[in-house]
């Protein structure tokens, strides 16, 4: 469980203070996928360095079950819109990266191989990250996320800067590993579709100042078919209407 | 290795110079310039006997001051790009000191450390270290936010950011600044080597031009030119063999 009171984030801009963040106050329940919606701007990201423990000038209180953050003895797994991957090491590296800086860890455990069977990638692991396409990158980054058996996943925008065939495929393919897994996770995206496909819950943020509007359970979660349901269509209709008023 | 290409490049402009250099020779028919033939023989002729010692010692000096620059100049850059208030202290000198003609201090560095070694390896040091340091501290700071962020929510220590992070990403750069220092420091060397030493290509060259023995003067500037040249390829081969993920 993650609880947040308060959390308020100010940056020093060209010339004067900029608020970020406004008095964030939420919990975010164990083993649940939060999806994270608002206009570009609103501080989202800002959110997210502050969870992962990346932004240390916050006020307020952030405790991950009943702790401050520390990314030192917490188990986090980043997972970002440009992918965070090493282009000087190949993709078998890039993956041991985090057991390795973890646990010390050198060699791949049968987890890892299902991992990278499951996405599909275990036959690119002598390649550089450059030459593989943006799909594949986030594949190989999802898959050093998960291989960490991270206690946290956050998730910043990551499918935005794929094309949308691979973007629904990545998707799928993400909630398929987590389903096996139920990481708390939280996912930041500007795409009410992948609010609703990918959250259990949705979080509404307001144009900047970042201020939390809504949290709104998601009926649609999990949902088969779930594009062709009416409660989809009403969900989002919903949903615009939110961010709408902002 | 070099590929074909530039192999087949360094041929073909040794064979104009040679060309080029025959046909000026032909045509003049003076002592001042001898045919590239007459030099080549009799480079085979004395090398052993008469500038072996002295390639040693300009091999040295300039190894050595390539290291000292590298040992002292690259941390040195690092510090500078990764803490930015060590940048702020140091830069300004970096950048107040860099036009200052360093040959010009050869008087001054000779009152103060003699006519010895010392002299000679720290007037290379001072001019290429500049270079350096500023590759350095650029190339750290040239590598995206992304990557160091993926490496903090890891949790890794400063020690885990700098091997796995700073010194990768930032080698090829450096490679290629003492690359383009080298030229720089053969001239260097070659100046320092004509005041207080008796060995030396520098040394070789002037004493035989004093001689009027231009055929060994001639030798020596291509067994300078020689050297340099190796040394050029071996930073070259080292980056291409380094740095094949990019």
């Amino acid at each position: 469980m993650i609880e947040i009171k308060d959390l308020s984030v100010k940056y020093q801009g060209k010339n004067q203070e900029i608020l970020a963040l406004d008095r964030l106050n939420i919990d975010i329940n164990s083993g649940d996928i939060y999806t994270f919606i608002g206009p570009s701007g609103c501080g989202k990201s800002t959110f997210l360095y502050v969870l992962s423990g990346i932004l240390k000038d916050y006020a307020g209180n952030v405790l991950v079950d009943g702790r401050d953050i520390n990314p030192k003895t917490q188990r986090i797994g980043l997972i970002l819109q440009n992918y965070g991957l090493l282009p000087w090491k190949n993709i078998y590296k890039n993956i041991m990266l985090g057991i390795k800086i973890k646990d010390r860890e050198k060699v791949l455990d049968e987890y890892g191989i299902y991992i990278l069977k499951k996405l599909g990638i275990e036959t690119l692991l002598n390649r550089y990250p450059k030459e593989l396409s943006g799909g594949q990158q986030q594949r190989v980054a999802i898959a050093r996320a998960f291989i960490l058996k991270p206690d946290l996943l956050l998730m910043d925008e990551p499918f935005s800067a794929l094309d949308a065939i691979t973007r629904e495929e990545m998707q799928e393919l993400f909630l398929n590993i987590w389903k096996e897994n139920s990481v708390t996770t939280v996912f930041i995206t500007h795409s009410v579709d992948e609010a609703l496909y990918l959250g259990s819950k949705i979080v509404v943020f307001s144009p900047s100042p970042g201020r939390i509007l809504e949290v709104l359970e998601n009926p649609c979660f999990q949902a088969d078919n779930l594009r062709y349901r009416d409660e989809y269509y009403d969900m989002s209709m919903k949903l615009r209407k939110t961010l709408d008023k902002g | 290795m070099l590929s074909r290409d530039k192999w087949l490049g360094a041929l073909y402009g040794l064979l104009v110079v040679i060309i080029l250099w025959y046909a000026v020779s032909w045509v003049l028919k003076i002592p001042i310039i001898p045919s590239p033939f007459a030099v080549f023989i009799h480079i085979i002729e004395i090398f052993e006997s008469k500038m072996e010692i002295h390639l040693l010692y300009s091999l040295g000096r300039i190894l050595g001051g390539i290291a000292i620059s590298i040992i002292i100049g690259v941390p040195l850059g690092y510090l500078m790009g990764y803490f930015d208030k060590i940048d702020k202290v140091l830069s300004p000198l970096v950048y107040f000191t860099y036009p200052i003609p360093k040959i010009a201090l050869l008087p001054i560095i000779m009152l103060l450390f003699g006519l010895g070694e010392t002299s000679k390896l720290m007037m290379i040091v001072l001019i290429i270290i500049f270079q350096i340091i500023i590759t350095s501290r650029d190339a750290v700071k040239g590598i995206p936010q992304e990557i160091f962020r993926s490496l903090q929510s890891l949790g890794a220590s400063k020690l885990q950011t700098f091997t796995e992070v700073i010194i990768p990403a930032s080698l090829p750069e450096v490679l290629t600044a003492t690359r383009l220092a080298l030229g720089t420091a053969v001239s260097i060397l070659f100046f320092t080597e004509t005041f207080g030493t008796e060995f030396g290509m520098g040394y070789f060259i002037m004493d035989s031009w004093m001689r009027v023995n231009y055929l060994d003067m001639y030798a020596g500037i291509v067994i300078l030119s020689f050297m340099g040249f190796c040394i050029f390829s071996a930073i070259d081969i080292s980056e291409k063999y380094i740095c094949s993920w990019r």
